[in-house]
């Protein structure tokens, strides 16, 4: 009962912060220089063509009536029609959310499989050779950007060995599983790196704790010490860590999505941006602040499921 | 200060010295190469490496070496000056809402809260696209969000520095709010401020060059690592060495920085 108190005192406080948020979003489109009309129709439309395009968008209403139909869609999700693309924002949104989302996803699953036995061997063996080899390649991941990998990965494995497609998205769920493998191994080189040092970190600490010489002593299993004891207690901080970049990933797709020509939402934003199509980055924006709010709070209640320690106030 | 280089492992110095170099190449670009950075020559375009052009040209004819050498410059300057505002405010708003707690630290954390819910590159691609693209607003870009995550370290700490006896102490002698801010609790709190500072000049630098390869940050001609990568992106099977060099060059700096970084703050951690 306690929980879900908690969880529906921080979903009203999500409230005040998304309305200043719509505010931020809806103004400061506003002043981008440019008029989406005449971007819309060309600089040669006569002027009938370009007032009747302006009441069409709804532009010629004052602005503040404009900023409530904007908290409407909010409310409702519905965004109207996207300026450019001539097509429901939702439905637009909900499209490429499928190529970003799977993206995501197929990196959270290749870094883990990277980052935890990698964190975990370099953690229990951190004097060894193995222990500082392990650091030096998380310590480059970390601090090369994701783009110049992903070139790298494509130059190797798309251009010289052929094994995989060099950009875009295929038709069939074969093709499009085969397309994400190159993209999705570039974004989890990145936050392995990061995860890992993490895990390393925490296994150290964990190691020198007296309940895991209490516990060989007592003779219980390598295996079993491994999983109940130090395992446990390293999931916390990296699952928060996942969590993080979780979110980081699905707003940061953009840099990934444009290297790998992958029609996602980050190139949908970014196109957006460029034509000034105010509808579709109102809405991603807003739909990405959400979703970022509810992937803190998720990691809260994690926090508290994993960690009997920590209670939800 | 002293302590800090004592005993570090070679490759320690060994990122120092390549730190040193691409510190040169930015002051004096003049100093290691004759080229025009941005001078095109129509009679030698696509050239592979060799003794007159050690790093190739690319398809306009331009010296890549001369690109990469002038391009040190934006880069550094990119990443020391997008981490320093941000570090200087959020630190002074970390150090405020920490120490005075109440009503001034609920507003402080609900404008954090704010800019937190924003992801960080959209936030940063959107004020770009607002003030258009280019050197200036990038620097803005960066300023307006990288303060957060100085905030919020420093505030954490000096909620634990403020119940320390020296801070009471301070008080019971009638020190002034500023002077027990900067002179008593500062002192013990930048550390992880300090540490922190140095990866986000990384971090900078590599937002930085991000947003040129997309096309939002330097504009063309401008010499910049990213910029000239993403031009040298469409040649990457015919004339490699474009984009190579200069992703070298990225690539070495980043992890020299980290490693510099992660020698300072294991030594720091250790005396502290």
């Amino acid at each position: 009962m306690e929980e879900l108190t908690y969880i529906v005192k921080r979903i009203l406080q999500m409230i005040p912060v998304l309305l200043i948020i719509t505010f931020i979003i809806f103004f400061g489109m506003r002043l981008i220089p440019g008029d989406p009309a005449l971007l819309l129709v060309g600089n040669r439309a006569s002027d009938e063509v370009i007032a009747a395009t302006r009441a069409r968008l709804g532009l010629d209403e004052p602005l503040f009536t404009q900023y409530l139909l904007f908290l409407k869609q909010c409310l409702t999700f519905d965004f109207g029609e996207s300026m450019t693309l001539r097509a429901p924002v939702t439905e637009l949104f909900a499209q490429k959310a499928v190529i970003t989302v799977s993206l995501t996803l197929m990196t959270i699953v290749f870094a883990i499989l990277i980052s935890f036995p990698l964190g975990y061997a370099a953690g229990v063996k951190h004097d060894s050779k193995i222990g500082s080899f392990i650091d030096s390649l998380s310590l480059t991941f970390v601090s090369v950007p994701e783009f110049l990998v992903g070139l790298v990965i494509m130059l190797i494995f798309a251009l010289r060995l052929k094994w995989f497609p060099v950009g875009g998205w295929g038709d069939t769920l074969g093709e499009r599983l085969h397309a994400l493998i190159l993209p999705a191994f570039t974004g989890a080189l990145g936050t392995a790196a990061l995860v890992l040092r993490n895990i390393r970190g925490n296994v150290i600490q964990v190691l020198d704790k007296d309940y895991v010489d209490f516990a060989y002593s007592k003779g219980l299993s390598p295996w079993k010490i491994r999983t109940r004891y130090i395992f446990k207690n390293v999931l916390i901080s990296t699952v928060t860590l996942l969590a993080m970049r979780m979110t980081y990933m699905l707003a940061g797709s953009i840099v990934i999505e444009s290297v790998f020509a992958l029609p996602g939402i980050g190139q949908m934003m970014l196109n957006a941006i460029l034509a000034r199509d105010y509808s579709i980055v109102q809405a991603t924006v807003y739909l990405f602040s959400i979703i970022v709010l509810l992937m803190n709070l998720l990691t809260d209640i994690a926090y508290s499921l994993l960690d009997p320690r920590v209670k939800l106030n | 200060m002293r302590d800090i280089l004592k005993k570090q492992p070679p490759i320690f110095w060994a990122a120092v010295i390549f730190l040193l170099l691409v510190l040169a190449m930015a002051l004096a670009p003049g100093l290691f190469t004759s080229y025009d950075p941005i001078a095109q020559d129509m009679k030698s375009l696509l050239q592979k490496p060799s003794s007159a052009h050690w790093f190739g040209t690319d398809n306009l004819g331009r010296d890549i070496f001369a690109r990469v050498v002038y391009g040190a410059r934006l880069d550094l300057a990119i990443g020391f000056f997008a981490m320093l505002v941000p570090a200087v405010f959020g630190t002074v708003v970390g150090l405020t809402a920490g120490y005075y707690g109440k009503s001034i630290d609920a507003v402080i954390m609900r404008i954090l809260d704010i800019f937190t819910a924003f992801p960080l590159m959209v936030l940063v691609i959107a004020i770009v696209a607002i003030l258009g693209s280019g050197i200036r607003n990038l620097f803005i870009a960066i300023w307006l969000v990288g303060w957060r995550e100085y905030a919020k370290l420093v505030r954490s700490e000096v909620l634990v520095a403020k119940s320390s006896e020296y801070i009471s102490a301070a008080r019971t002698l009638g020190y002034s709010n500023a002077r027990i801010m900067f002179r008593h609790i500062l002192p013990n709190v930048v550390n992880s401020a300090f540490i922190y500072a140095i990866s986000d000049i990384m971090l900078c630098m590599l937002m930085g060059a991000s947003l040129s390869f997309l096309g939002l940050g330097v504009p063309t001609p401008t010499p910049e690592w990213g910029a000239i990568i993403s031009e040298g992106k469409s040649f990457l099977t015919t004339s490699w060495w474009i984009a190579a060099f200069p992703g070298l060059m990225l690539a070495l700096t980043g992890i020299s920085i980290s490693l510099v970084g992660e020698g300072i703050s294991k030594r720091l951690q250790k005396n502290g």
